[in-house]
Parts: C-alpha cells; sequence; structure tokens
C-alpha cells in the first residue's frame, strides 16, 4: 500500500485516498466550437506516461479536497505532492525515461520556483516528461 | 509413450518447442508483443494468409506478460452486439484449438457463473441472457438453489453482507491453460517459418517521407518492415507514441493469487463483479483467484496488498469451506483500459501500423478470436466485419461499445 503526502494533512495510507486521473488537463473554453478530434483528445486521450507522472488524487477520506502528485509509474516513487492550482514542479531533463521499459529514473528533485509555459496549469500538454 | 521413453532415458533427449531465432535485417510484417495475441497473430498471418517472412518481437520472454498472469477464464456473454460478436468468434475458435494447433491447450468449459446479489444485478444479468439469446450466444438465468446445485460449495444463506439472489450461467465457458495458449501458437508458428525473436525492446519507430512504417528500431538492431502490428498489452501507449499515435488508454495493476492446491472440489468458474470475487480450480489443484485493479496508473506489474484481502473477504463468505486455505503466491500484471472497457483492433492513423490492445482486465478469453481478426486486418490493410465496430474514432464519432456500463467493473 502506497502512502501518500496530502498536501493538507500529512502523510496518510492509500485507502484514504481515491485517484483522479492525469492532472493539467483543462475543460476548454468553448466546446461547442471545437472540432470533434480536439474535444476526443481532451476527453479521452491520455499520456498514460511510462516514468514521470503528474496525477490527481483525492484525500477522499480525510480532507476531502483535490491535489496533484508527481510519481514516477515504473516504481509507482512519489516525488512531489502539491496543491490543486499550483504549477507543477520542474524536474531536471534527467528524470526522463529514455526506454519504453523504463530504466528507473535517476534521482530527481524539484527545482525550486522554476517554471515554464508547459508546465503552468492551463497547458493540456502537462508539462516536460 | 514419448514421455515413458524419456523418463527411461533420464530426461535428456527433449528438444525445443521452437527455434531460438536469429533476427533479420527486415521482414514482410513484424509483430510486437510476444504473448498469446501477438503469436497467434503471427500464427494466423502464416496459416491463413501466407505471410511467413515475419517476426514477434518479445522485450521479455514469451508468454511472461498478461498471457501467463491472467485467471485463464473464457466467456462470451457480453451484452452488445459489436462484443456479443467478437467474443463468440473466440469462444469458437478456442473449441477446437487443441486440435489445430496439435497442442493440448486445456480448454475446459466447465461453465462460468456469474453471481447476482442486488435487484440490479439481477436485472442487468436477465437483460444480458435475453440479448445474449438474441445473438446466438447460451446464457441462463439461475435461482440461488440452482445455483447450488450446479456449485454446491456455494453459500446461498440470507445471512451473510451480500446474499446471492441468483446467478447467470453461460455453460459453454470455461478456463484454459494460459501458457499453453503461448506456447502451442508459438511453436505453431515457428513451424511456419515465424521467427520468434525474445529479449528485444523496440525502442522506435521509423517512417519514410510518405509518413509510412519503414523500419524498427530495436534493442537488438534494426529492421525494415513496411507493417508493424502491435499487441503490448499495457505498454501499447509506450510503443504507439514512438510513431505519436495517441490512445486512450490508461495502464492499471492488476492483480491474481492462488491458494495451496487441494484434490478437486471446485467445478467451475464463479464470477461475483459486485464483490469482487473471480475463482477457478486448476487442473493442478490450486484455487485461482483474480483481485481488481489498483487505483492507480502504473508499469510495476505489482499492486497492494489490500486489494487481494478485499477479494479474499468475499470468497471467504461465498464459499466458507475456503476460510482456512493458503494462499500461495500473488503477483500482478499491467492492463490497457480503454473508456468503454472494450479492445481496439485496428488501422492506426499511420499507414502500416496496426494496433490490437485495449482488452484491459479480460483479454486472455480473447486470445484465438482477435488474434484471427488482427491478422486478417493486418494482411487485408482493413478490418475484419467482426472487429470493424472496434476502431480508435470510435471515441471521436461516438459509437463506443459501452461494457464498461453494461459489465460495471470486470470482465
Amino acid at each position: 500500500m502506497l502512502l501518500i503526502v496530502c498536501p493538507y494533512c500529512g502523510k496518510r495510507p492509500e485507502i484514504e485516498f481515491t485517484y483522479g486521473g492525469q492532472a493539467h488537463l483543462v475543460r476548454p473554453a468553448k466546446p461547442s466550437e471545437l472540432d470533434d478530434q480536439t474535444w476526443t483528445d481532451f476527453l479521452y486521450m491520455r499520456t498514460n506516461t511510462k516514468g514521470i507522472y503528474a496525477e490527481r488524487w483525492r484525500h477522499a477520506r480525510g480532507c476531502g479536497r483535490f491535489f496533484n502528485a508527481v510519481r514516477d509509474t515504473t516504481t509507482d516513487h512519489f516525488i512531489a505532492t502539491y496543491k490543486t492550482g499550483e504549477a507543477r514542479p520542474m524536474l531536471r531533463a534527467s528524470a526522463a525515461v529514455t526506454t519504453p521499459s523504463g530504466v528507473a529514473s535517476p534521482a530527481v528533485a524539484p527545482s525550486t520556483g522554476a517554471q515554464s509555459a508547459a508546465a503552468t496549469p492551463g497547458s493540456t500538454t502537462g508539462g516536460p516528461r | 509413450m514419448a514421455l515413458i521413453r524419456r523418463g527411461l532415458s533420464g530426461h535428456l533427449g527433449w528438444q525445443p518447442q521452437w527455434r531460438k531465432a536469429t533476427l533479420k535485417a527486415s521482414y514482410d510484417a513484424v509483430i510486437v508483443g510476444g504473448g498469446g495475441h501477438g503469436l497467434g497473430t503471427a500464427y494466423y498471418l502464416a496459416k491463413e494468409h501466407g505471410l511467413t517472412n515475419i517476426a514477434v518481437l518479445e522485450k521479455g520472454w514469451v508468454g511472461g506478460g498478461n498471457t501467463g498472469r491472467n485467471t485463464t477464464i473464457i466467456r462470451s456473454n457480453y451484452l452488445f452486439n459489436e462484443s456479443a460478436a467478437l467474443y463468440d468468434h473466440s469462444v469458437k475458435l478456442w473449441e477446437s484449438l487443441s486440435q489445430v494447433l496439435n497442442y493440448n491447450v486445456m480448454f475446459s468449459p466447465r461453465g462460468v457463473m456469474m453471481l447476482a446479489h442486488t435487484v440490479h444485478d439481477i436485472q442487468v444479468f436477465k437483460r444480458h441472457v435475453h440479448a445474449n439469446r438474441c445473438n446466438g450466444v447460451d446464457n441462463e438465468w439461475l435461482e440461488p438453489a440452482q445455483a447450488k446445485e450446479f456449485c454446491p460449495l456455494l453459500n446461498i444463506e440470507d445471512n451473510i453482507r451480500y446474499p446471492v439472489l441468483g446467478a447467470a450461467l453461460q455453460r459453454r465457458g470455461g478456463t484454459a491453460r494460459h501458457d499453453a495458449v503461448a506456447w502451442g501458437y508459438a511453436r505453431a508458428a515457428d513451424s511456419l517459418g515465424v521467427d520468434i525473436i525474445e529479449n528485444c525492446e523496440v525502442t522506435a519507430i521509423e517512417r519514410d517521407a510518405s509518413g509510412a512504417v519503414a523500419a524498427l528500431e530495436t534493442s537488438r538492431g534494426r529492421i525494415g518492415t513496411r507493417k508493424i502490428g502491435v499487441s503490448a498489452a499495457g505498454n501499447t501507449s509506450v510503443v504507439l507514441a514512438l510513431a505519436g499515435v495517441k490512445l486512450p488508454l490508461e495502464s492499471y495493476p492488476l492483480q491474481a493469487l492462488v491458494s495451496e492446491p487441494v484434490k478437486p472440489i471446485f467445478p467451475c468458474v464463479v464470477m461475483s463483479n459486485t464483490i469482487h470475487a473471480y475463482v477457478s480450480q486448476s487442473d493442478k489443484g490450486e484455487l485461482v483467484i483474480g483481485a481488481g485493479t489498483d487505483a492507480y496508473t502504473s508499469y510495476t506489474q505489482r499492486g497492494a496488498l489490500h486489494i487481494n484481502t478485499h477479494t479474499l473477504d468475499a470468497i471467504c463468505e461465498l464459499f466458507p469451506n475456503f476460510r482456512r486455505m493458503r494462499m500461495l503466491r500473488n503477483w500482478g500484471g499491467i492492463v490497457d483500459v480503454t473508456p468503454d472497457r472494450s479492445p481496439i483492433i485496428a488501422k492506426t492513423p499511420v499507414k502500416g501500423l496496426y494496433v490490437n490492445c485495449g482488452w484491459g482486465t479480460g483479454g486472455f478469453k480473447a486470445t484465438p478470436g482477435a488474434a484471427h481478426v488482427f491478422a486478417w486486418t493486418i494482411a487485408h490493410d482493413e478490418p475484419h466485419r467482426i472487429n470493424a465496430p472496434f476502431t480508435i474514432e470510435r471515441f471521436r464519432d461516438g459509437f463506443l461499445i459501452d461494457e464498461a456500463a453494461a459489465a460495471a467493473v470486470a470482465h
């Protein structure tokens, strides 16, 4: 069972949480003006990343609040959790998984304060992977 | 006879069932993924479409992914016409597979019984029974006493938390020996000239100026090919991302476990979607138990223990005889799940690239059928009538085959 750090309550066991899927997906402002493929991409297409992945969790049996996490899906190691609305922590390029089987990532540390256009909430691409 | 002869000579004379092939510089088609689906696809390509200059690439070992990790349940009692056609095509192939491959896959149509615990379950299952009969798929409704008659260990008392209110039974459903399916297809494909390459991982997909597939870069070198069929289960998103193709998939861990082996005690397959219990007994005597998926996406091939204990809670309620049995081992596989819980067997936007994925928690049952129609799709560059509805574009066009709503949880 995973131990997950809720940004509001601290470290709690996984059974207190529900999973919310890929993070930083933003509903388009005017869906009726989109073409079908763009709307489909928003509704259904997911990066399903093997490696460093930003995702939503909800502390359903605790404070009840949603928050975001960055986790390595090849090891299930949580690298960071942060409040909804905050930018995704930037990770050094060395965190990138180089092969499809996912060579275990080297140590990755969130760099402080670094932001880019791709990492700000509102980007549907979810930042560097 | 051979077994006795080899036994007397110290089991020294056995030959490998397929060659250790060396990789060629190019092939007419390459299948990525050496599980039952990929090996079956190669077999049908060689057998029915005359494509023998093909290779199956497997990054681990043959049958070491979900083919070797599932609970081997086979059934076809799905709600929608498209699904019934696809899964029943598979069940029909299962029925003769041992003869066709000349390899005992131990298909055992012992009956799959799905338990109803709520009024909603009863209504949904009866709807399935009627829909299945319209599609020529056998499925029948059992009252609790009839269910107990079919599976005598079942607890139908009303003093448990979720009493059994009835069941749907597909008698043609059952189990097969998972490893034998991979090995049988591997041996048959190999004898038709297919190269099976283990420990070979795809690292890039090359495309020519027109955008069509031109070659594969692998951990064992470059391979030229105009056709690539991907049957990579949980890793499909990763492989197709190499060609820039996006898919509506998420990969989750799915766990299973087996008990210590005991004498034959359990005559059928019992599934309970509502309380998450899936159990049968293997010919070795182990209870084979399927647990649920973990909550989060992952590629680790392992999951959390509380998922397994949740399933065992349900099994101990339904089958009090099993309360003192010990569990021998547990494991996980990575399953690729689509939003509507139906698979994708289709061409992709990239010319020459085909995909068979999205089987979620229930791909083993479809092994022969999916491989058969996927081979057709690769050979003809257009889908077979049966898999024509299972496209990627159905998500854009709104033609979902929503077995997610029909089955609620696992298949």
